[in-house]
């Protein structure tokens, strides 16, 4: 199946312009069942061309910079945002999207709030932003009962002093840290204004010392491999650790919890780059990820909530039955979401980071 | 006609993979930044004469205005320069070693320098990772045969970068002076001798200066790439390791601010570009002087 998809790639590379019945998709690595793409190609008699990506940052450079070639990409509900505003995407023609009653109305509200009436994208997965804790360590330093889910656990400096030796990552995202730590000291997670956002400095600078590192996926590893305590890092990468945990077999227990005190909600929203060059199979394949026995086989795959409220009866106890997955009632209320920055305050926020890491 | 073709081939080289890449992103740097595609303004769209007038020097003062990018220009040059030394300490007696090789063996120890070559050099800038963690190769070893009882913590500072940079570089630096060393006539150095030099006086003053044009090439290879690396110390590196590729890459990505991260790059050209002008002038100054 790789070897296949590699070749299509390379195909795809060669063909350059060709006006052949294709769609060119780039989603995020590791982040589909690839046999639902055979599927596709056989159902439709289309040929899918699969190409992946590893950040938000590197998908938004390829579509600001135009002419990317694809026919559908998956980014991030801030990041849509913007590139929405910025004319990066087309609307959507429901007419061509059959399958879209099956999408979940309580997530479609969620969205909405970025992408007004859902007019440009279509939820592809959600989750959150939490607590990765290596259960048996944190127990080892800072005492049994401690609180795995709670912010204190990351934010109060004597915590983190104890914990220092034991080891623990940082997402190296402002955009992610500076909500989490304005929401410890009770301000809007969301806040834009600079003199809000100045508040999370001393909170985050406070605890930069004993953090070992500031890095957006090599928490997994090192969770998974008992390196390291605690990650503060996103729900799906955690599960995975957990789960390579478990299947080595090496003592290692690692449980992810949303943040009690709420955390931070993101969406991978699917959506059709304006100068798509193959729209209507762009369409085609939507309404193939919204059929919800291919929805829940992508999330039943790759262990992440999905916005297809028809596809839950499909999904495996393991996921639809994990509140890390699929949080309950109380724990959905409390969730936020975040818009993305202007300009001038990005900069603002990435020199304040750069200043809380490295000092300057 | 056939001159004339010879003579332009580099030219047509020049002009094709260095200065108009060079005017596209200068003229870039001259830009502001917009959400639009592409993110800046203005463009050709504007019409020629719009888009000139519309050009100012705005990003370039804003670089004088935050100590962030001085400190890290000159963070990049201390890191690049002490790795070159280090990598020039290194390298010097390995090529040495391989000049004075007997005949049969030079091209089997030529390979073994190459041969890193073969593997992807992000894969062997992750292996380091493997070697330098605190559950590490090194720490595991040192541990082992009991010089240290805690692991030393190596990975994420500016020691691994530094062994990164030295591991990475090291073969730029060798080839160039393995290859002065072995044109190198033995019989100069006996020579030397017989006029009563040691032979660590006659390696000072004979082999050395001899070497002087590979020493000067290696030093070069190592030290321009090191300046702008962007891989070794965002693996290997902490987050207190300052270093302009990691500015240019936080501008470009996650400010979007292609404009002052253009302005970024043309002052690291720079930087590189005026030192090497001036040091190359001075050279042809000295060799008409020698005429």
């Amino acid at each position: 199946m790789k070897k296949m998809m590699l070749s299509t790639v390379a195909l795809g590379a060669l063909a350059g312009a060709a006006i052949a019945d294709e769609v060119r998709v780039y989603n995020w690595s590791d982040y589909i069942d690839e046999d639902l793409l055979t599927k596709f190609e056989e159902e439709t008699g289309i040929d899918l061309i699969y190409d992946v990506y590893d950040s938000n940052e590197v998908l938004e450079t390829k579509m600001l910079a135009g002419g990317s070639g694809y026919d559908v990409v998956v980014p991030s509900n801030d990041f849509l945002q913007r590139q929405i505003s910025a004319g990066v995407y087309q609307k959507l023609d429901a007419s061509k999207l059959p399958n879209k009653v099956n999408m979940w109305d309580t997530i479609e509200a969620r969205t909405s709030a970025f992408d007004p009436d859902n007019a440009y994208s279509i939820n592809y997965m959600w989750g959150t932003t939490g607590i990765g804790a290596n259960v048996l360590k944190v127990e080892e330093f800072l005492g049994p009962d401690t609180p795995l889910d709670s912010l204190d656990l990351i934010f109060n400096p004597e915590n983190m002093e104890k914990l220092q030796d034991c080891g623990v990552h940082f997402l190296d995202a402002p955009t992610e840290m500076i909500p989490a730590a304005l929401q410890y000291i009770g301000q809007d997670p969301n806040s834009q204004d600079p003199d809000v956002l100045a508040m999370a400095e001393p909170i985050l600078a406070g605890v930069a010392p004993y953090v070992q590192k500031f890095h957006s996926s090599e928490y997994i590893n090192a969770l998974a491999n008992g390196d390291i305590c605690v990650a503060f890092g996103f729900s799906g990468d955690i599960l995975q650790a957990r789960d390579r945990a478990a299947e080595a077999e090496n003592g290692v227990e690692i449980v992810y919890n949303p943040v009690s005190e709420g955390s931070l909600m993101w969406f991978d929203q699917m959506a059709i780059p304006a100068d798509a060059p193959n729209v209507d199979n762009a369409h085609a394949f939507l309404n193939f990820m919204m059929d919800a026995q291919n929805m829940a086989a992508a999330s039943n795959y790759v262990y992440y909530a999905n916005g297809n409220l028809a596809s839950q009866e499909f999904l495996v106890e393991d996921v639809i039955g994990d509140p890390a997955i699929y949080p309950n009632g109380a724990t959905l209320e409390k969730l936020y979401t975040k818009s993305p920055y202007p300009a001038k305050v990005q900069r603002t926020v990435t020199r304040m980071w750069t200043k809380i890491k490295s000092g300057t | 006609m056939k001159r004339a073709f010879l003579i332009a081939v580099p030219y047509v080289w020049l002009l094709a993979l260095f200065l108009i890449p060079f005017a596209v992103v200068f003229k870039i740097s001259l830009s502001d930044i917009e959400l639009a595609i592409p993110p800046y303004t203005p463009t050709m769209k504007d019409g020629l004469w719009t888009m000139l007038s519309q050009l100012d020097f705005e990003n370039f003062i804003f670089l004088t205005q935050d100590d962030l990018y001085w400190k890290a220009y000159l963070s990049s040059l201390q890191i690049a320069l002490i790795s070159t030394v280090l990598t020039l300490m290194v390298g010097y007696p390995m090529a040495y070693a391989m000049a004075r090789a007997p005949e049969q063996w030079r091209p089997t120890l030529l390979m073994l320098v190459i041969l890193p070559f073969w593997t992807s050099f992000l894969i062997r800038v992750y292996a380091w990772i493997g070697i330098l963690s605190n559950e590490g190769f090194l720490n595991q070893f040192l541990l082992w045969i009991g010089i240290i009882d805690t692991p030393l913590t190596v990975l994420n500072t500016n020691t691994a970068v530094y062994i990164g940079i030295v591991y990475t570089y090291l073969p730029f630096m060798i080839l160039p002076i393995y290859s002065a060393l072995d044109r190198l006539d033995g019989s100069l150095i006996e020579a030397a001798e017989d006029l009563g030099c040691s032979r660590l006086k006659a390696f000072w003053l004979v082999t050395i200066p001899l070497s002087k044009n590979g020493i000067i090439a290696g030093c070069f290879l190592v030290f321009i790439p090191a300046l702008g690396e962007f891989v070794i110390p965002s693996l290997l590196g902490g987050s207190g390791t300052l270093m302009i590729g990691k500015v240019l890459f936080e501008e470009f990505f996650s400010n979007r601010d292609w404009p002052v991260a253009s302005a970024v790059a043309v002052i690291l050209l720079l930087i590189l570009i005026v030192p090497i002008v001036l040091f190359q002038r001075n050279e042809q100054k000295q060799a008409e002087a020698e005429k």
